[in-house]
Parts: structure tokens; sequence; C-alpha cells
């Protein structure tokens, strides 16, 4: 069929342009390595350049595998809420579900004094961070859901994901009125956020909780297209409503908690991306739109890294900086052409 | 006791359950639904057509009685096996995306395929009839936010069509429609039922084709709710009782309502 070809090569094209960009994160940033050098280093693990093999295993590739993964699990997560919540407009940062992680951790890091101190000790660290992230935008996504059941109409709820996020944002601020300076300088390091500050475990950690979440995406892609439909039609296709439900909150929580516990909550990406893919491939088949959004997704994230770290420049951006700057005016440009949105 | 019929009710009480306890809104019905035929349900507006609708077919529950879907109580049926005995086409809009009219109504095979959505031989093979029976051949490739409402009904038929189940209902497929759009929905389904085997139910306010057109009518007032064959039930003069008007009135000679 036609659209197979033609999906074929967007796919093909999308990833040598993913390819594309994984080189070019690696060779571009405040000290410029050629390409060639960096396909060698990759092979070899060695160059004769001592720094450069420094620069590019122990620090470029792990922030391109970070930038990858949030990418993909961001956007994903995005894709998921969008039709879930039968609205364009959904994603991971809009509906308050970064925010939501954010104050998870502001609890870890800042809430612990009261807590017994061995039981503190336990807490603050990866898994603790983690943990909190996950669960803080678990309640988030659950609170916005029940609105969400009584409302019908797509801009209040989002409306009500931008109270969440002051809500969650009054919250840290009372919280962190009453930490030590020591705890309030760990949580601003951590809502600064960066792509580069993972160490080794923790890279191995986001890899495998973001697998899990994208394993668990997987298994709805079916479910997801007879939601397509709408909730009564996808019923009397056979298919469980709760069961996907509960799996949509469940992957997307994983994969934006996570995401947002390591590098710090990242605007937009999530919400931008399902519609770019939606926009190229013109479908709305789950199938194409996931493979679609992992792409693009990855391939966003490491543009955007490429941008933040300024090649040739003495000075970075923060990352959440440019996604807001390149993914704001899609939302508006998104609202004003489709005015009909409901 | 072996019933030729594929769906029945017994003594079922119809309604809602909110907080403030149940609120019943029709009771006592007793209807069997036989393959091969198509069969219309009559009645003014808020008597409770949709909610009946929606009873059968599961979505809400019954207040009392029981529903059978070929001689087993409809609860105990898992959602995948049902999905593979009733189809349904409601009155519902359908969310804003970018489906296809063959993808929407390849969506129909949902009960048979894979965990992947994977479609086989045999599942391109169902979809190709449904969409040759409802003639909706020349829309395939087009979205189905751009087509017409009459066409959009045809689409929605082809998809239960696919569902390839031996009971289809459907909820006002006529309403919005012109008369020669009207006329071919009619017809349309009037042809699956007859010719395919198929049972068809659904409701209407075309009266005068449904009398014309179907094998069976039910009609539901607020006393009762009865089945019959539609000259029958002009015989009965069910259609007097239809609404409370005295300025409506069924003209039995010509089977159609008159206004004086």
């Amino acid at each position: 069929m036609q659209k197979n070809f033609k999906n074929s090569s967007l796919f093909t094209g999308l990833f040598s342009l993913l390819i594309l960009a994984f080189l070019a994160n690696l060779a571009l940033g405040n000290v410029l390595i050629p390409l060639g050098d960096v396909c060698e280093i990759l092979i070899n693990q060695t160059h004769e350049k001592h720094t450069w093999t420094y620069i590019i295993l122990d620090y470029r590739f792990p922030k391109a595998i970070v930038a990858i993964l949030t990418g993909v699990g961001l956007s994903i997560s995005g894709l998921i809420m969008q039709t879930l919540f039968r609205n364009p407009l959904a994603g991971p940062y809009v509906l308050g579900l970064s925010s939501g992680a954010s104050l998870g951790v502001a609890i870890v890091i800042m809430g612990s004094f009261l807590l017994p101190t061995f039981v503190a000790d336990f807490l603050v660290n990866d898994y603790g961070i983690l943990i909190g992230a996950f669960f803080g935008s678990f309640l988030v996504l659950l609170l916005v859901f029940f609105v969400a059941s009584k409302l019908k109409d797509t801009m209040s709820i989002l409306i009500v994901g931008l109270m969440f996020s002051s809500l969650t944002s009054a919250i840290i601020n009372v919280l962190t009125s009453f930490s030590s300076a020591e705890q309030l300088q760990k949580f601003t390091f951590w809502t600064l956020g960066s792509l580069g500050n993972l160490n080794q475990n923790q890279v191995y950690l986001l890899t495998i909780v973001v697998s899990i979440g994208l394993l668990l995406s997987f298994t709805i892609i079916k479910p997801l297209d007879g939601l397509l439909l709408g909730e009564n039609y996808a019923r009397s296709l056979g298919i469980s409503i709760k069961r996907t439900r509960n799996i949509s909150i469940i992957a997307t929580s994983i994969l934006a908690g996570t995401i947002t516990a390591f590098v710090g909550p990242i605007a937009f990406v999530g919400l931008a991306i399902p519609h770019m893919s939606k926009l190229i491939f013109q479908t709305s088949n789950h199938k194409t739109l996931f493979i679609a959004t992992l792409l693009l997704g990855a391939i966003t994230m490491l543009v955007c890294d490429t941008i933040s770290q300024m090649p040739n420049q003495d000075f970075t951006i923060p990352i959440n900086a440019i996604t807001s700057i390149l993914g704001a005016p899609v939302v508006i440009w998104l609202i004003i052409r489709k005015k009909g949105i409901r | 006791m072996e019933s030729k019929a594929i769906l029945k009710t017994e003594n079922l009480n119809i309604g809602y359950t909110s907080k403030k306890g149940k609120i019943e809104i029709a009771a006592n019905i007793n209807i069997e639904l036989e393959a091969g035929k198509l069969i219309t349900l009559i009645g003014g507006n808020g008597i409770g057509k949709s909610t009946l609708l929606k009873t059968i077919t599961s979505i809400i529950p019954a207040l009392e009685g029981e529903v059978y879907l070929s001689d087993k109580k409809i609860a105990a049926y898992t959602p995948e096996t049902l999905a593979q005995n009733l189809s349904i086409v409601t009155t519902e809009k359908l969310p804003a995306s970018n489906l296809t009219v063959s993808e929407l109504i390849a969506l129909g095979r949902h009960p048979y395929t894979n965990w992947m959505g994977n479609l086989t031989e045999n599942d391109f093979n169902h979809i190709e009839n449904a969409i040759s029976v409802t003639k909706v051949d020349h829309l395939k490739y087009q979205k189905y936010s751009e087509i017409s409402d009459g066409q959009l009904q045809k689409v929605m038929i082809a998809r239960a069509l696919a569902q390839d189940t031996p009971l289809i209902i459907l909820d006002e497929p006529t309403t919005h429609l012109d008369l020669f759009h009207k006329v071919a929905v009619f017809k349309l389904l009037k042809k699956l039922a007859n010719e395919n085997n198929k049972c068809i139910l659904f409701s209407t306010h075309d009266i005068d084709l449904a009398i014309q057109l179907s094998d069976e009518m039910i009609v539901m007032t607020e006393d009762f709710c009865v089945q019959d064959q539609p000259c029958n039930l002009i015989e009965k003069g069910v259609f007097d009782t239809l609404f409370k008007d005295e300025h409506i009135v069924f003209d039995k000679a010509h089977g159609k309502f008159i206004v004086r």
C-alpha cells in the first residue's frame, strides 16, 4: 500500500536523523571533536587524545543517552495522556505531573526533618528521590483524573492542571521556609535540572525504569486505538477501560515521575512531540504514532541538548529554557490553528 | 427450553441508580429479538428508549430482571465475548482524531485481533465486505471528520458490521438525516437483517418509515411496552396511545400520524 511505503520512508528518514543528531550531540560542545574521531572513540573506546576520550565516554555519551531517554519517556507519556483525556493539549508538564514530582522530591529532601535521622538517611538518596517523584506525579494524575471525570470541557481540565501546579509550588515554598540551608541548596540544585549531572548508577537506574514504563505503554497500544471512538464504543469492542486507564496512569507516572526526578522539570516536550508525530504521519494509529513519537522525542531532546551546550562557547543554557522557548510557540500555534478544540 | 431469540429480557426494570436511590424509568419489559429481523423501538422523548438500549447492551446495569443473550445472562459474558456477539452504534459524537474511514471500520475487528491489533487476511476480508455492503468504498481514504452526517452513519454501521456480531443495536441512527438518507439507512439495515440474517434493533422517531419497513416494532409508552408486527400494532390501536395529545391522531387506513 502507498501509505505503508510513505510511512516506512518517513521512518527511515527519522532514524537517519536520529543517528545524525546523536553524533552531532557528541561532537559539538565547548570542545569541538571531529565526527571521525567521535566514531573512533565510540568503536575503540580509546583515542590518542585522552581528554577527548574522557569527554565523550564519561560525559557526552551518558548525557546523550539521558537526553534520548528523557525525550522518549516524556513524549510517550504525553501521547498516552492526549488519547486518554481526549485532549490535544494534555501533557505531563501542562497537567501538573512535573510539579507533582517536584513536590514529592521537595518532601523527601526538605520534609525529612520531620523524621528520625536514620529514616531520613535512608530516604534521602537516589531511590528516595525516585519514589518521591513517582508518588508526587501519580497523586497529581489521580486528582486530575478525578476532576476530569466530573468535567467534560477539555479547557477546564487544563486550568485544573495549572491550579495543581500553583498549589504544589505554594506547598514547596512553605516547605522551603522550614528547611535548613543545606537542604535548600540540595533542592535548588535539583530544580535547575540538567541532563549531564547523573552518575553512572543513576543512568542505569533511569534506563531500567524508563524501559519498564515504555514496556507498560506498549501493552496498551491496541486499547488506545479503540479509545479514539470514545469510552462507550471502546467498551463495546471488548476493551477494559479500567485496566487501560490503570496501566496508563502507572506508565505515565513512572515515565514522567522518574525523568523529572533525575533531570528536573522539562517543559513542553511531552505536549509538542506527539503533535509533531500526528502532523507528520497524518494518522491516529497508535502503533505508527508510538514509533514516530519515540524517534521524534529522542531527536528533539538531542537537538535541544546540543543547543543548550552552546557549541564553541564557554557557557551553557539550562535545557528547560530551550524546550520552553521551542515548545511554547508550538502550543500557541496549535490553539490558534484548531479553534474548534473542545 | 431452547429459544430462537438472540436477545431476550425477563421482567426487566430499567433506570438509574444515584445517591438518592433508584430512579425507575420503565418496568416490566419483556422483549425477544430474533435473527433475520429488523426491529424498531419507538416511543416519545424521555420515555426511556436510550436507557433500554443501554441496559440491554450492558452499558448500564438493569435495576431488576434479566437480559439473556443467546440463552446466557448478559452479565456473565466477558467483555471480549460480548464484543463478538453484540455491536452498537450510538448517538455519541466521536472525539476528534485523524482516523480515516477504513481505519475506523477496521477498529470493528478489535475483539478478534492479537494484543498488537494486527489485522489478518480474514480481518481484511470482513472489513472489505463491510465496506462493499454499506457502499462506502469511495470514502475509504477520507478522514471521518470530513464526511457528511449521512455518510458517517453508514460508516458507523459498516464498523458494527465488521465486528461480525449476530446482533446489532443502534440508537437513533436516522436522526439529523434528510429523508433520502433516512430511507437509505432504513433500507440498508433491512437488507442486512433479511439477507445477512442479522438481528437488528434500533430506536427511531421516524414512525412512518418504521411501520413500512420493520419486521417487528417495540412500542414504549408510560404505561406499557409492547412488541409485535406493525400491522398487528395498528389493529390493536397501540399507536393512538403513543402521544398524549388529542391533536395527533393515528390514521389506520394510511398507517401514519395526522395533525388535526
